[in-house]
């Protein structure tokens, strides 16, 4: 309206609008282009859905008639049409084995998947990345070989077996950590009847509730299976610290600061770690939201009731809406933890701001 | 190895205590409390009249009881459930049940005679999967109301035609056929559900006991009814948890965390041997394994070739060791429990008379078939066993492998040459195999009668046919359990299906567990008679 040059503020709204504007148009066609992808996956795999309800006993006409309620027989471009209008909405469509909503399924089974990856992150966090930092800072001593061999076997044993000999180890022979299940069976009881549930993540809930010694008990549950998750997950974070540091360290910066006396653990911890963390925090997003899909064999050794085997379990019930679902939710978490690391990139480093 | 290292040990220990509980260090089960654990992921309902898998009926059958019971220790034997007594008039269709008095539902409702009637009649008209073994006596959503009627404490069922008895009354042991609390489920009706919905999650039966809490893919917990009608249950509480991985069963089990595992492998089953705390239950289980030979190909119609193919198979070699604890041979239409099971095993791997048979039968040699077989280790150790014994008669077999729906389309679609396939009975009946096995009404592409697994594999079943028709129709039992002999006997001769095996069972207990009943060929565990 006028020829005022536009003054700062609303020019700042103005990008973070677009920004936003910008990040929300990716998530819709990030999200949408999954929905795509699952729905053709699912409609190519030779599997069919009417079997999988109405059973081997089926008469012809019981077979017709649930292949015409399920909408089967409208043209492909139709149904996925009504998917994405369904779950637009918030509707990610019925069970097609248990007739429940997906989503109060889902929302059952990933509390238990959160809350095991959650703690699997801090441990690998926690220990990967002063472990990474031990390696960098002293490269070929005995210290730096140990971590790579750890950190390698944590790459490359299979945590199906890892998993099973823990639990032979811990849980079996040493009886230092509870058994599969997410409780004691006399706890368990307790926590359907005593327990008031808020978030349905066992650890929060009891400290929530003051019930401390199912707390613990839980705790000694979790820690078998989030220490293995842990490790493998740590054996990524220590190695890629290790090399991000390593490249930092030979920075001009740093020898700048070692020349001017300044001391050894602040050199490494707030100058270099800084610029380290820029790129950690992708890896930890990362890592974290690969074990947030839910790690099928874990959870099957560890009885864990857990995303990763709601979805393996409806696919090979030929479910599809329920792993249409989940993969949503997967794909939804995968966006949201990306888009967290975005904004933590823009608090640790001002460039990006 | 780690454990004689005491000082590291006590190190660690120390460490692991501060954040561990101590109870994780005294695990066992409360005295009052049973904790099985069992996979339990093929639930789809827990209403008694839509359940249809092996978990759902299994629970169901603590939480419901029927007009009349199987006895659990006593597999096959019929005993009064809710009604005292009940008979069959003389016109053969019109039977009675005479209700047992002083019953009440777990919410405290008297059971009445109008309660089992509507429970009946709820069947039918909801229609779910598991209903055909009532719809299959004539009643349908238009006529049962005036085929199931009730009047003061008797209630009456009528069939479309004369049934044998034993019939009638085995399907009305099934799961399909509990009596639930209609005051309560229809109090809780949705949309015009029948209270379906409010079943999934809830109970309102007679039985030992009621559900607490159930949550599927995860477990459940039933709670013993105090004061019930077959006196209360020793156990208080049951706890199922569902594991799925056999070798996690065992490690609980050792622990003494579980007192049943349901689902151990044959290898964690051996582990357990000589293990003073843990007893090995022994049980059959109703699945049978066989062979149906598509009749549609000239050389699998050829009795001979057929016959060469019983010789030319090594049962005992199997169950002796691929499929041992497992599964146990078995060479008849049903399984050992049923009324009228033949338990004679005539066929053993014997080449010579197969290749003799296969001389007689005047095909070309060698014999090239496919066997269509599920990707799944256990059938395809089988096919390749068959493949093997086959090859040395001069069938030469390729395995068409494929996934579970993939394999039954086939078969559905009658495009298999030789399958390998399961089948489980649906009642307590031995109709339910022999309707199947033996019966085709119509052998033509159109219409498809999937439904018959004679129809499946297009074998004519010729006299077989009316046969199973008479035995279904037998008002004595004794008479009737004979035509089922003579049935299964031509069957397994002249059929074009090789039967093999029946499922075995076996159930790991905690030493101090007694009176576990697994329920046989039926499939359905009884809690209420265990102490521990």
């Amino acid at each position: 309206m006028t020829d005022h040059p536009p003054d700062t503020a609303p020019s700042r709204l103005f990008t973070v609008a677009r920004r936003l504007g910008t990040e929300m148009f990716t998530l819709a066609i990030t999200l949408l282009g999954l929905l795509a992808m699952t729905f053709l996956i699912g409609r190519v795999v030779p599997i069919d859905p009417v079997l999988s309800i109405v059973g081997e006993r089926a008469t012809q006409e019981q077979y017709d008639a649930v292949r015409l309620a399920l909408g089967l027989d409208e043209p492909l471009w139709k149904q996925f049409a009504i998917y994405v209008g369904d779950a637009v909405q918030g509707d990610l469509g019925t069970s097609i084995r248990t007739r429940e909503p997906v989503l109060t399924e889902i929302s059952r089974y990933f509390p238990a998947t959160l809350e095991l990856a959650t703690l699997a992150t801090i441990i690998g966090v926690l220990v990967g990345v002063p472990a990474g930092v031990l390696a960098a800072t002293r490269p070929g001593t005995l210290a730096d070989q140990i971590v790579r061999i750890v950190g390698l076997m944590g790459y490359s044993m299979p945590v199906f077996w890892l998993g099973l000999v823990g639990l032979l180890v811990f849980y079996g022979q040493l009886g230092w950590v509870g058994g599969p299940g997410r409780l004691d069976a006399s706890y368990e009881m307790m926590m359907e009847f005593t327990i008031t549930q808020y978030t349905g993540m066992i650890l929060i809930d009891t400290a929530l509730n003051g019930n401390w010694p199912m707390f613990a008990n839980a705790f000694s549950h979790i820690i078998l299976p989030a220490g293995l998750l842990g490790y493998v997950s740590m054996a990524y974070i220590s190695r890629m610290t290790r090399s991000f540091m390593m490249n930092e360290l030979g920075q001009e910066y740093i020898t700048t600061a070692r020349v001017k006396g300044m001391p050894e653990w602040r050199v490494i911890w707030v100058h270099a770690m800084r610029n380290v963390l820029v790129p950690l925090i992708t890896v930890i997003a990362l890592s974290y939201a690969y074990l947030l899909e839910g790690s099928v064999l874990t959870e099957t050794i560890f009885a864990w009731p857990g995303l990763g085997s709601y979805i393996t379990n409806a696919l090979f019930a030929a479910d599809m809406p329920a792993v249409l679902g989940g993969t949503v939710v997967v794909g939804a978490v995968f966006v949201a933890l990306n888009m967290a690391s975005d904004i933590l990139y823009r608090l640790v480093d001002p460039r990006a701001r | 190895m780690i454990t004689k290292h005491g000082a590291t040990r006590a190190v660690v220990l120390a460490a692991l205590m501060a954040g561990t509980a101590p109870a994780a260090l005294y695990a066992a089960t409360p005295a009052d409390t049973l904790v099985v654990a069992d996979a339990i992921d093929d639930i789809v309902s827990i209403d008694p009249h839509e359940a249809f898998e092996f978990s759902g009926v299994d629970l169901n059958n603590n939480l419901y009881d029927s007009l009349v019971e199987l006895d659990p220790t006593k597999p096959g034997e019929l005993v009064p459930g809710l009604a005292e007594s009940w008979s069959v008039a003389e016109d053969g269709v019109t039977y009675t049940f005479k209700m047992k008095p002083g019953i009440t539902f777990s919410s405290g409702n008297p059971v009445t005679a109008e309660d089992a009637a509507l429970s009946l009649r709820r069947v039918v008209k909801l229609n779910k999967t598991p209903a055909f073994i009532l719809t299959q006596f004539g009643l349908t959503p238009e006529n049962v109301d005036q085929m199931i009627t009730f009047d003061g404490d008797t209630v009456t069922m009528k069939t479309d035609k004369p049934y044998a008895p034993t019939f009638v009354y085995n399907c009305l042991t099934a799961g399909v056929a509990n009596i639930v609390d209609m005051k309560t489920v229809m109090a809780n009706e949705v949309n015009g559900d029948m209270g379906n919905e409010w079943l999934k999650s809830n109970s309102a039966g007679t039985g030992a006991y009621v559900l607490r809490s159930f949550k599927p893919n995860e477990g459940y917990i039933i709670e013993a009814r105090a004061g019930h009608w077959r006196g209360d249950a020793p156990i208080k509480n049951v706890l199922m948890r569902h594991v799925p991985e056999g070798a996690t069963q065992r490690l609980l089990l050792e622990k003494g965390d579980i007192d049943i595992a349901r689902e151990m492998t044959p290898t964690d089953i051996a582990g357990v041997e000589g293990n003073a705390d843990i007893k090995v239950q022994n049980d059959v289980g109703g699945q049978i394994y066989y062979l149906a030979m598509n009749q549609k190909k000239p050389e699998l119609a050829n009795p001979k070739v057929l016959e060469a193919m019983r010789w030319a198979i090594d049962y005992k070699g199997m169950t002796d060791t691929l499929l041992k604890g497992q599964w146990v041979v078995h060479q008849a239409f049903l399984p050992r429990g049923f009324l009228g099971a033949l338990e004679e095993t005539p066929y053993g791997l014997d080449l010579e008379k197969a290749k003799a048979a296969l001389a007689e039968s005047g095909v070309t040699l060698p014999l090239e078939v496919s066997i269509t077989v599920r990707n799944n280790q256990e059938r395809m150790d089988i096919a390749q066993s068959i493949q093997n014994t086959f090859g040395q008669v001069g069938i030469n077999v390729t395995l068409d492998v494929g996934d579970g729906k993939q394999v039954l389309e086939k078969y559905r679609a009658r495009q298999h040459d030789i399958t390998l396939q399961t089948w489980g009975p649906d009642y307590p009946d031995p109709h339910t195999n022999a309707s199947t096995f033996a019966m085709n009404p119509n052998n033509a592409d159109e219409p498809k009668s999937t439904g018959f697994l004679a129809w499946r594999t297009a074998w004519e079943p010729g006299p077989l046919h009316a046969m199973t028709e008479a035995a279904v129709a037998e008002p004595d039992a004794e008479k009737r359990k004979a035509m089922y002999e003579e049935i299964q006997r031509t069957h397994r001769d002249t059929s074009a299906f090789v039967l093999m095996f029946q499922q075995a069972r076996q159930d790991a207990l905690r030493a101090n567990v007694t009176g576990f009943h697994a329920g046989g060929a039926t499939d359905s565990a009884s809690y209420w008679t265990v102490t521990k």
